[in-house]
């Protein structure tokens, strides 16, 4: 019809094309609905298992219930780190209808500040919409509730309760347990990306006793399976799966005198080690100061970091095993064991006239005015350098050193932390390895008395001390188990440990060095023996006064009862200006042992002077501290400049 | 004959046709009844009475003479034509867009009106016009003139859905009435260079944003082509047998947007399975045939054009709706006849149902009386 000159039409003609154009019609009709039909079957039929995985996945939403954290015991069972209710709020910016006006209600139910009112806003349009957001978290149950009640008028909000860590005697136990924080992205792929660790509020152990029990203290997340609309409601719960609570670890720490020698170490910086001389038990491992890992697992702020970097009182490090000191004279009961098995008479004696020269170099006594006549029992508790100078170059450094490490110097020990700083003892092997340089008297001289090379962390003289104490080879532990473990004899001659317990018991109790370390107690005496540590050559500073990084170590060993020892301690205070910073803490520490109410009362009378318990003293440092920084221009610091050019 | 137990008012309705009719409309009612998580009162209700009004009206119009609609063809076009620009203007005062107008006891869009009228005005035209005309630009530009109006009037409000089935309808016409067939393919031509163009400019964001997610809805799962991605879910999920009736868990989790209006063949799918789907797809291929028989045995050219065009029109309701809700055109918002909730379109379908009852009628009286 449409080919060549255009025939006029006609209605036949008209009908005709009508009826083929019909006939193309129904079939292109014909022809969509066939298509249709296909397309229908192939959606149900082809594609069913595919879309009846989305439609369920649609339907239902799995959530995880994070496991309950294992508690963190004391050796009597009382937790050491617990958990506690944790009421938090977050937001899911995604199904938020009026996010302005959403978080201005929150900022008036949650009492928020207008910077974290900010925050809040920033981080929403920050993220990626489908993970919750944190709006608050520890809230007080008031704050929760009212939010709760109001959560059909705000779109997007959801209250959990769930778990946060804590740790009741906080900074007390800050270097020993560690804290928990958030899963880095690195820690998350190292775990193939399990999806509890990215769970809203979910903490791992990243210190201490919390890392190295992470495993165990984790347990095993429970899942909620429930039906969800598209807007996010619940309808009904489908499954749920209780989460599994990790396991409890029961530290062989003793958690009152954990906090109690924390506490005793008041301004100081340094530590406290309590043994068990019979089991190993560490009773406490007390280093201060030090964070609050309460504060620390909250997710620690950017100011008060600094503020822990900064302070040159170091409270970052676990002094008990990264310390590492020159031990001064707590070695000499050592290092008369040691004279004594190489068969050098207790009695035999040499004059101390206030130094000994050795070589072209006069090595002087702490005691200017020399001594007098000196024999082992007056070298130990008058702890005089002379008798040490003059018997050590005999006896020779290879069985000091052996010593030495028979007691536990120089150890690392099998226990479950982050690391040890294991230190020196230093033979001549050694330094011609090290420094490739021959041994001299003078390298003996030094490390006789615990200086020049000879260095030590405070556990090891906590080992020491018990070893000397038991005469057993004591391994220090921290695991409580039921079977308390039997360790062999160091084959030290009895007779031996005797004289050097009486020469220690009277450096406390008899005529010697801590005479003030006394304990004030019926019937229980304790032995010990004291140490002062040069940091820098007297000819920089006199070491009880001046600049305090120049002030000497003060350290201090001990043990209890005297007479059948029970308790072994060891005190080191970083620059403390001597020993007698170190053992009135050791004092207070092992009366709290015996009779708590009377060293307990001790404290409170320091605390007063100190100003608050370890924690509120933390907690004022870190107030003050913060607003120090959040107005530097309000008021340029004068009084901090003019000390520094005073 | 059945003469004895029917009585032949009843025994002349095309029952072939209004059982699978019945059947389709009660089936929709049972999908409506629980898209409302199993209340008769938010839809079905209505659905079933509104489809007894207007099964009512498309019998009364199925008696309607012949001499009738030819004669009320221009003044029905006329009078929708003015319903149209009313309610822009409302739209205008009310300083938005408007498509309905509220008649009181029920809101009514002309726009729907002139898809069957569209239908009607044109198949009169084209029986008046003299045969040798219809291949002179007086086939064509009075018909382009009666197409063109209403469209322009449909796309301001703005209703690209309504607009296209206009121009469908309008277009059918013109193609069955024996237009030359190279207007249509230089039209298709000039189409194929123009659309591309006028979707970039004269479409709104919304409607742009329907047409480029048709293409990919996948890439964007939580904006425009979630409606589409929901729907495919539906109908892929629902397998062969339907997850059971009530038992739609995307229909009713909220997850399928508009499950009782234009997404209600995904409803259905999902709990009836593809069985239930087709069903549907067979009795609208049953009612299509069925016009197109009526059309072809039209004993003149304006019932043979009016059935024809009628059929065109409900054809391209289903279609368009099938084809959306499958994933095969973009999102239009056109709802599937006979299921969908909603009054308007349920009337325009009805009138397009009741014409051609009407024309099967004026076919077979000669027959009948002879």
């Amino acid at each position: 019809m449409a080919l060549g000159k255009r025939p006029a039409r006609t209605k036949a003609m008209l009908r005709h094309s009508f009826d083929r154009r019909s006939m193309v019609l129904g079939s292109i009709q014909g022809g969509i609905g066939v298509l249709l039909a296909g397309r229908l079957t192939y959606l149900a039929i082809a594609q069913n298992e595919k879309y009846e995985l989305e439609a369920e996945s649609n339907r239902v939403n799995l959530s995880l219930i994070p496991p309950r954290r294992g508690w963190i015991l004391d050796r009597r069972g009382n937790p050491l780190a617990s958990n506690k209710a944790d009421f938090r709020v977050d937001v899911i910016p995604d199904q938020m209808t009026d996010n302005a006006q959403t978080i201005a209600e929150l900022g008036v139910l949650l009492q928020l500040t207008a910077i974290e009112i900010e925050d809040l806003g920033e981080k929403i349009r920050q993220s990626n919409g489908f993970t919750p957001v944190e709006v608050a978290s520890g809230l007080e149950w008031e704050r929760f509730a009212a939010v709760s009640v109001r959560l059909p008028d705000l779109s997007g909000v959801v209250t959990q309760r769930g778990y946060s860590r804590y740790y009741p005697t906080g900074p007390s136990v800050g270097h020993l347990l560690g804290y928990v924080g958030s899963v880095s992205p690195e820690e998350w792929k190292a775990e193939d990306k399990t999806p509890l660790l990215i769970t809203p509020g979910y903490k791992i152990g990243k210190d201490g006793i919390e890392k190295q029990f992470e495993m165990p203290l984790r347990g095993k997340p429970g899942g909620r399976r429930v039906e969800v609309t598209a807007g996010g409601r619940i309808v009904r719960d489908l499954e749920t799966r209780d989460d599994v609570p990790g396991k409890p670890v029961q530290l062989t720490i003793d958690g009152p005198l954990q906090d109690y020698a924390a506490r005793r170490i008041g301004l100081e910086s340094g530590s406290c080690v309590v043994m068990d001389c019979h089991t190993g038990d560490i009773l406490c491992a007390s280093s201060m100061p030090s964070f609050d890992p309460g504060s620390f697992s909250e997710g620690i702020g950017r100011i008060e970091w600094k503020m822990l970097r900064e302070d040159d009182h170091v409270p970052l490090r676990n002094k008990v095993l990264r310390g590492l000191y020159p031990p001064g004279s707590t070695i000499k009961p050592m290092v008369a064991l040691a004279f004594m098995k190489a068969g050098l008479d207790p009695e035999e004696s040499v004059h101390c006239g206030g130094g000994l020269k050795v070589g072209n170099r006069v090595f002087h006594c702490w005691a200017r005015g020399g001594h007098g006549q000196v024999n082992m029992a007056r070298g130990i508790h008058q702890s005089c350098d002379v008798y040490f100078y003059h018997f050590a170059q005999k006896i020779g450094m290879d069985k000091i050193a052996q010593m030495a490490r028979r007691l536990g110097l120089g150890q690392e020990f099998p226990l479950p932390v982050a690391g040890q700083s294991y230190g020196t003892v230093p033979d001549p092997e050694w330094k011609l390895r090290k420094y490739g340089k021959e041994w001299q008297n003078f390298d003996t001289v030094n490390a006789t008395i615990g200086q020049g090379y000879m260095l030590v962390n405070p556990l090891q003289q906590a080992v020491m001390t018990s070893r000397i104490a038991s005469g057993k080879e004591i391994m220090p532990r921290l695991l409580l188990t039921k079977k308390t473990p039997d360790f062999p004899s160091l084959g030290i001659a009895q007779e031996h440990l005797d004289f050097v317990h009486q020469a220690m018991s009277d450096v406390v109790n008899g005529p010697g060095t801590a005479g003030r370390a006394r304990l004030p107690l019926e019937g229980i005496k304790m032995a010990g023996k004291t140490g002062t540590a040069q940091v820098v050559s007297l000819s920089v500073s006199g070491g009880k006064t001046g600049p305090w990084k120049y002030r000497d170590h003060g350290h201090f060993i001990a043990f209890a009862p005297f007479d059948k020892p029970r308790y072994a301690c060891a005190v080191a205070i970083e620059h403390g200006g001597g020993s007698s910073s170190a053992y009135p803490i050791a004092r207070d520490v092992m009366t709290f042992l015996f009779d708590p109410a009377k060293a307990l009362e001790k404290l409170h009378r320091y605390e007063e002077q100190w100003g608050g318990t370890a924690q509120e003293r933390l907690d004022r440092k870190y107030a003050e501290y913060a607003m120090e920084q959040s107005a530097p221009l309000a008021n340029p610091a004068s009084g901090e400049t003019d000390v520094q050019n005073r | 004959m059945s003469q004895s137990f029917v009585p032949d008012p009843v025994a002349r309705q095309p029952w072939q046709v209004i059982a699978p009719l019945l059947a389709l409309v009660l089936l929709g009612a049972a999908v409506l009844y629980s898209a409302a998580g199993g209340s008769m009162a938010l839809y079905a209700t209505s659905h079933l009475v509104r489809f007894a009004l207007f099964f009512a009206m498309a019998l009364v119009m199925s008696r309607i003479p012949e001499s009738w609609y030819r004669a009320l063809a221009y003044p029905a076009y006329g009078g929708v034509m003015v319903l149209l620009v009313l309610v822009e203007l409302l739209g205008a005062m009310g300083g938005g867009s408007q498509r309905w107008l509220n008649l009181g006891f029920m809101t009514l869009q002309p726009s729907e009106l002139m898809k069957p009228v569209i239908v009607l005005v044109l198949a009169a035209f084209y029986h008046t016009l003299p045969a040798a005309m219809t291949a002179s630009w007086r086939g064509l530009l009075p018909a382009l003139a009666l197409i063109g109006a209403p469209t322009a009037l449909v796309i301001l409000q703005p209703d690209l859905g309504t607009s296209l089935a206009i121009c469908f309808g309008g277009f059918v016409i013109m193609f069955i009435a024996g237009l030359p067939l190279r207007w249509f393919l230089g039209a298709g031509a000039a189409a194929a260079v123009i659309t591309p163009i006028a979707l970039f400019t004269l479409l709104h964001d919304y409607q742009l944003r329907r047409v480029t997610t048709f293409l990919d809805p996948e890439s964007d799962p939580l904006g425009a082509g979630y409606h589409i991605t929901q729907s495919k879910i539906a109908i892929g999920s629902g397998g062969m047998f339907g997850k059971g009736f009530e038992n739609g868990s995307q229909s009713h989790l909220d997850y399928l947007p508009e499950a009782h209006t234009d997404f209600v063949f995904a409803t259905m799918a999902e709990e009836w399975g593809m069985l239930g789907g087709l069903f549907v797809l067979l009795v609208f291929g049953l009612i299509l045939r069925w016009g197109m028989v009526v059309a072809r045995n039209g004993t003149d050219r304006f019932s043979r054009l009016l059935a024809a065009g009628m059929t065109a029109t409900i054809f391209f309701y289903a279609a368009v709706n099938l084809m959306m809700v499958m994933g095969l055109a973009p999102v239009v918002g056109i709802p599937l006849p006979f299921m969908s909730h909603g009054g308007s379109s349920m009337l325009t379908v009805m009138i397009c149902f009741g014409t051609i009852m009407a024309v099967e009628r004026w076919s077979a009286k000669p027959r009948t009386f002879t």
